[in-house]
């Protein structure tokens, strides 16, 4: 078990969301950079997308009750050993400070935390309220302790992970109601954006020139993903997040690349943020 | 033939349809989907990014359009009873849906559960349906200022839309009445009792037994 000495301001349980259930109005939810989650579980020796507690801007003080084998990726909290496995005893206290780059921290235990499933996955989705309760001072954490390692064993070799941090540029693909503007890819590549107002788990805000229609009515509600783009009357784009409402009627112009989504998870209120055309994005839908 | 197949990046595709509800199963046959999400005149479908899976995808939607696709099992046997849903219609909206219509309260409750509602698609929160079917006369638009807190429970319109919140939240439907029928249970098989393609009759009561549906 470990205790929750300070709680910081958004930390959560995570682990690969519930996918497949957006048809019934559920986010997919997971944790926000899946690659460093899935390393950190790596390095505890966890092998079934257990549970790990994401961590949003530092700020947390944990104290094990029990002794654990646990790992720390994504964003370098100073003070705290990142990307490798350590031991921590019974009375350990690990403190998160603020990371000074990136802004989400996983931390992994061996066996995983232990919480009731909701549609087969323990993540917290912060828009639907599905799954457990966010982390508070005076949590006791439970482990799954039937994968402890045994007192003395090795645990796995560290990982060369790249520092986390938030990007400079991400990749843009065009979204299916680009043509609800007059060149939506170039208006986002040509300008400097800026990550307003924090909403969480949900997405980004930017803050920037903004998008004008060329296109009048409303568009009919329609599915929707995580990274995509979508551009509210006020023509303040926002990206989507894990937890992103499953469907919108705000047009969708362009989709961040799958393989930039996970850094999606460094930037904070404040950060700039410009985008590029990813390699191979044709221009227009494909007349299939 | 073009169909509207609107790329979604590289590992989805937006197709627009008439028929959402009985396009989406069969798209989520197609090798390599791994998700579909039917919207009000769209299916969303996610895959793992192989190549053609665009024009795999535009090919059923020309069979189901030509006629031609093979019927899923769901099509060809008997559709099942509609869900009753029992409501007492004492809702804050009521009265002013009424005057919007240029009818009686009683006439608003009668289009209402005389007609039959079919969940068109799911969105706004887990088991929120968009339910098909409302009679024209009772399209109105959302409230202008949405409320904080609409109560879970609440049947509501807007639109051509009826609906039913699963959860306590913010909304601007109109608010016609209230039912105790639990149309979201997470920990349940079924967890939503709406989910797209499923018809609901409304039924009017003077009091609610608790989770009473049928």
């Amino acid at each position: 078990m470990i205790e929750v000495i300070d709680a910081g301001v958004a930390t959560t349980l995570q682990d690969r969301g519930r996918p497949g259930w957006a048809w019934l109005g559920v986010p997919p939810s997971g944790a926000l950079d899946r690659s460093s989650y899935e390393a950190a579980n790596a390095l505890v020796g966890n092998t079934d997308g257990q549970a790990a507690l994401e961590i949003t801007g530092g700020g947390v003080t944990l104290r094990c009750v029990d002794s654990h084998v646990l790992a720390v990726t994504g964003a370098a909290c100073p003070g705290v050993p990142m990307d490798a496995a350590f031991t921590a005893g019974p009375g350990h206290e690990i403190r998160f400070e603020p990371p000074t780059q990136g802004f989400r921290t996983y931390l992994a235990v061996a066996g995983g935390f232990v919480a009731r499933p909701v549609l087969g996955s323990r993540s917290r989705d912060q828009l639907s309220a599905l799954g457990p309760e966010p982390v508070r001072r005076g949590d006791i954490l439970d482990v799954d302790g039937a994968r402890t390692w045994a007192h003395g064993e090795r645990p796995p070799a560290s990982l060369m992970l790249r520092p986390r941090a938030a990007p400079d540029v991400v990749r843009i693909w065009p979204g299916p109601r680009d043509d609800w503007f007059a060149d939506a890819i170039g208006h986002l590549v040509g300008h400097a954006w800026r990550i307003g107002d924090d909403i969480g788990r949900v997405g980004l805000r930017l803050v920037g020139s903004p998008l004008r229609r060329t296109r009048l009515g409303e568009l009919p509600s329609e599915g929707m993903i995580t990274g995509a783009i979508q551009v509210p009357h006020d023509g303040q784009p926002i990206v989507l997040l894990a937890d992103h409402p499953t469907t919108g009627g705000y047009p969708v112009v362009a989709v961040v690349d799958p393989q930039d989504v996970d850094r999606l998870a460094h930037l904070r209120p404040g950060d700039h943020l410009r985008f590029e055309a990813a390699p191979g994005a044709g221009s227009g839908p494909r007349v299939v | 033939m073009t169909v509207p197949v609107r790329p979604y990046g590289p590992r989805a595709v937006l197709v627009e349809t008439h028929s959402p509800v009985a396009l989406a199963p069969l798209l989520r046959l197609v090798v390599g989907v791994e998700e579909v999400v039917p919207g009000a005149c769209t299916v969303l479908v996610l895959h793992d990014g192989r190549p053609d899976v665009d024009r795999s995808v535009a090919d059923v939607v020309r069979m189901l359009e030509s006629g031609d696709a093979p019927a899923a099992e769901s099509a060809t046997a008997p559709a099942p009873p509609p869900v009753t849903i029992d409501v007492v219609y004492d809702g804050p909206d009521l009265e002013e849906v009424a005057r919007m219509s240029g009818l009686g309260v009683d006439e608003v409750v009668d289009l209402h559960t005389s007609a039959l509602h079919v969940s068109a698609f799911c969105g706004f929160a887990p088991g929120f349906a968009y339910l098909e079917g409302l009679p024209a006369a009772l399209h109105v638009p959302r409230r202008s200022t949405p409320r904080t807190r609409v109560p879970a429970g609440s049947v509501a319109i807007a639109g051509p839309y009826s609906a039913v919140y699963p959860t306590g939240s913010p909304g601007g439907w109109r608010l016609l009445g209230r039912t105790s029928a639990v149309v979201w249970d997470a920990a349940a098989d079924d967890p939503a009792l709406l989910a797209p393609g499923t018809s609901v009759r409304f039924r009017s009561v003077t009091r609610l037994a608790d989770g009473e549906v049928s």
